[in-house]
């Protein structure tokens, strides 16, 4: 059986499944029709695979932002598929890239995107990343997602720089219906933690969710902040923050891997939120952050809407970005058949 | 997993070809490869990468560089040339409307930063052009955006106009017009709502907000990190309203932000303004060479200079390398200096400007402690005019007491110390070093060249 067809019947089985599947083909329709489209011109323009189909294969990839190393790497793999199945066929590539596509971002191995929720316990989740990415709208529609699953969930306000991020994440605790702890603009960001920390568990909460500045990853004092602020968690609670994910813009080029290094070197990253996927930006800085750094993604935003933060998932990813491709093949076939 | 600069890419190649003394067309397309390299890995567009290494090779295969001696060289200063060119000219002028107000409309993708850059923007017009503006908050989806602007006006001491988020963002913007109109305020800042370029409804509002107002200037914002999707973003906000020009946000993180040059080719409008920091005067202009140097990881000398020169006394300077020279180096004057170089911006961004910092053995990773220099700088100041003279005198008593007035430990003090006498020591063999060098005609070569 196809890989494709492997991947169709898996999201095929529970209604939840084929929801979020249609999530993903609907979220990556930009990024699928741009980079599918882009995928079938050059299958349907060469007859045989050759240097050149793959010089224009690397373009491609390139334009994904997936970063020239990952892909050279991509490429190489691809040529000695291509060697190994003994085919010189075009259209066969359109299977293989989509499989080594999840082989480099699973390494072989199954990927946890799930969270580290602790059972009836607080859960602490911090949030960095650079300024801009969506931290605090990622933070509500997170918060909205718990709380469907009727957990308690409190917000911390520790974007005490920005003008007006206080009242943003309040708006967000106000649509969710969820407490929100500040204090004023300017106060220290640590200070808020701690009194977050507390009341989470006085209030007997589930859910701690931490929003943080937006700081640029080569500004030292501000990583050394972010480092006093996770300190001030860890001392509250001994294994929290549970989970540290760091933000990031699908439209990010390739300063997202330098970006994923410094974070987690100051604050021990465990997973990824790759946000803005609805536009035309691929985000596929990810593999290359995945492979370097071993850090998985952990969600991604497909839209504007509170429901449109999904889980990742490397083959739904990859599925959506070629079903349409694959799709549109499978229905030529199946007219050429009768 | 640190870019290299071309600089460094090119290093392989010119020593393959050092031994030959002569460049072949071979030669010169694994250097132009080099160059395609380092302009993906600076998020360059591939399309525009295409292009633009075309037209470096067609000047490269011909004299300049294959006879030169120094091709290296030749082909960076080429590859630099043409991207400064293509970056056009330096151009941070604001428009102005022939009746006031002047209407300037702020768009761009979500978080891109365009309500800190209308802060900014107000504050420059004010500040370097004497103007009255009006800033407008109609951005009525983001929860708290038009409480942020009002914050940022507060901070400006600066009109905010705004009608809450219940009114549509081209109500907003006619009624803002007429009270600029009414009270004499000469320029319209209009902040409208992050929007991804492919959503029709909501471009569609931007262009009514347009069609309305007139606007002089119409300026897209851009994150100077975004990868190769800049283009589309850029020609699609082109396309669909005419922008006028292009600002350049968050261009003080460590990014090479090839996007400048992927924006510049697709739409040909000139970058107005780059922004350089979070506070509200963190707004330049650009400048297109000082970008190519960025783009190729060449370091920004030119900025460099610039800042040195506006902070640093000339005959002081003469002074000091007077004192190098014959050892004569006091306390004073290590604190004169320390205040010269602190004067010219945080310590650790003069480093990064350093053409291969990132490569200089335990510069890669510096980390400049602000608040250290503050303790050095008190651990001095504690010192009397006779021990800054001659450190030599300070015995374990005049340590004690050092400490103490400076808040400081005697280790810390200690330190110090020692610390000045090795850079003494350095001082001592660098010029040496200078001497013999005049002798033999000038410095190193650097490997390249």
């Amino acid at each position: 059986m196809s890989f494709f067809k492997k991947l169709k019947d898996k999201f095929s089985g529970s209604q939840e499944q084929e929801q979020t599947t249609e999530k993903y083909t609907e979220g990556l329709t930009k990024t699928r029709t741009g980079f599918a489209a882009k995928v079938n011109n050059l299958i349907a323009r060469y007859r045989k695979i050759d240097e050149e189909f793959f010089e224009e294969l690397e373009e491609i990839l390139i334009g994904a932002d997936v970063g020239f190393e990952t892909v050279m790497e991509l490429i190489d793999e691809l040529k000695m598929e291509v060697k190994r199945r003994n085919t010189n066929d075009p259209e066969a590539i359109r299977e293989i890239i989509t499989e080594k596509f999840v082989d480099i971002y699973t390494d072989g191995a199954e990927v946890q995107s799930d969270l580290n929720i602790q059972e009836s316990e607080l859960t602490v989740i911090l949030f960095v990343g650079v300024n801009g990415v969506g931290k605090t709208t990622t933070i509500g529609k997170l918060a909205h997602k718990f709380k469907e699953d009727g957990k308690k969930v409190i917000l911390a306000a520790g974007d005490t720089f920005r003008a007006g991020a206080i009242d943003q994440l309040e708006v967000w605790g106000e649509r969710t219906g969820v407490d929100v702890i500040k204090q004023s603009e300017g106060s220290d960001p640590a200070a808020v933690m701690y009194d977050a920390v507390r009341a989470a568990k006085s209030r007997g909460a589930d859910i701690l969710l931490c929003d943080t500045a937006g700081r640029l990853q080569n500004k030292v004092n501000l990583m050394n902040e972010l480092q006093k602020v996770k300190r001030v968690i860890e001392r509250e609670i001994p294994d929290a923050p549970h989970e540290v994910l760091l933000v990031v813009d699908a439209t990010t080029g390739q300063n997202a891997l330098i970006q994923a290094k410094t974070f987690k070197e100051a604050t021990d990253v465990s997973g990824i939120v790759l946000t803005k996927l609805d536009g035309t930006a691929k985000g596929g800085i990810v593999l290359a952050i995945r492979k370097e750094l071993g850090v998985p993604v952990k969600f991604v935003g497909l839209g504007e809407k509170m429901d449109d933060l999904q889980p990742f998932n490397a083959e739904k990813y990859a599925y959506g970005l070629f079903a349409q491709a694959f799709e549109e093949k499978e229905v030529a076939d199946n007219e050429a058949g009768e | 997993m640190a870019f290299e600069g071309l600089a460094e890419r090119l290093q392989g190649t010119m020593q393959k070809i050092r031994g030959k003394g002569k460049v072949s067309e071979s030669d010169v397309k694994e250097m132009m490869r080099e160059v395609r390299l380092a302009l993906l890995e600076a998020d360059v567009n591939f399309k525009v990468v295409k292009e633009f290494v075309k037209k470096v090779s067609e000047r490269s295969v011909g004299q300049e560089v294959m006879k030169s001696l120094t091709p290296g060289q030749q082909v960076i200063k080429v590859v630099k040339e043409e991207l400064t060119e293509l970056m056009g000219g330096e151009e941070s002028r604001i428009g102005t409307a022939k009746r006031p107000p002047t209407v300037i409309m702020m768009v761009g993708l979500q978080g891109a930063g365009k309500t800190t850059t209308t802060g900014k923007l107000a504050n420059l017009l004010r500040k370097k052009h004497n103007r009255k503006p009006l800033l407008v908050a109609a951005d009525v989806y983001r929860p708290a955006a038009i409480k942020q602007l009002e914050t940022l006006g507060k901070q400006l001491d600066m009109p905010v106009f705004s009608l809450g988020d219940q009114v549509s963002p081209v109500d907003i913007a006619k009624q803002a017009i007429q009270k600029a109109k009414d009270e004499h305020l000469d320029y319209v800042i209009i902040d409208t709502a992050g929007r991804l370029h492919i959503d029709e409804t909501l471009m569609d509002e931007l262009k009514q907000i347009k069609d309305l107002s007139a606007p002089e200037e119409i300026f897209l914002v851009v994150d100077s990190m975004t990868g190769q999707d800049a283009v589309n973003v850029a020609d699609s906000f082109n396309e669909q309203l005419g922008i006028t020009g292009v600002v350049l946000t968050k261009l003080d993180g460590d990014t090479r932000g090839g996007a400048a040059l992927s924006i510049r080719a697709v739409t040909s409008k000139p970058i107005k303004f780059v922004g350089m920091g979070e506070k509200l005067d963190a707004l330049e202009s650009f400048h297109p060479e000082r970008m190519a140097s960025r783009i190729l990881g060449m370091g920004d000398v030119l900025t460099l200079i610039e800042k040195a020169q506006t902070n640093v006394d000339e005959a002081k300077a003469k002074e000091l390398e007077q004192k190098m020279r014959t050892m004569s180096f006091t306390f004073d004057d290590f604190l004169d200096q320390l205040g010269q170089v602190r004067s010219m911006g945080p310590l650790d961004e003069i480093l990064k400007m350093l053409p291969g910092a990132n490569k200089m053995k335990g510069l890669a990773n510096v980390q400049v402690d602000e608040k250290q220099i503050g303790r050095v700088e008190a651990i001095i100041r504690s010192m009397t005019p006779s021990e800054k003279q001659q450190p030599e005198i300070i015995n374990a008593g005049r340590r004690k007491r050092i400490a103490r007035g400076s808040g400081t430990s005697i280790q810390e003090v200690n330190r110090l110390l020692k610390q000045f006498e090795d850079m003494k020591k350095m001082m001592k063999q660098m010029s040496a070093m200078q001497q013999k060098g005049k002798k033999k005609g000038g410095m190193p070569k650097f490997p390249f060249m």
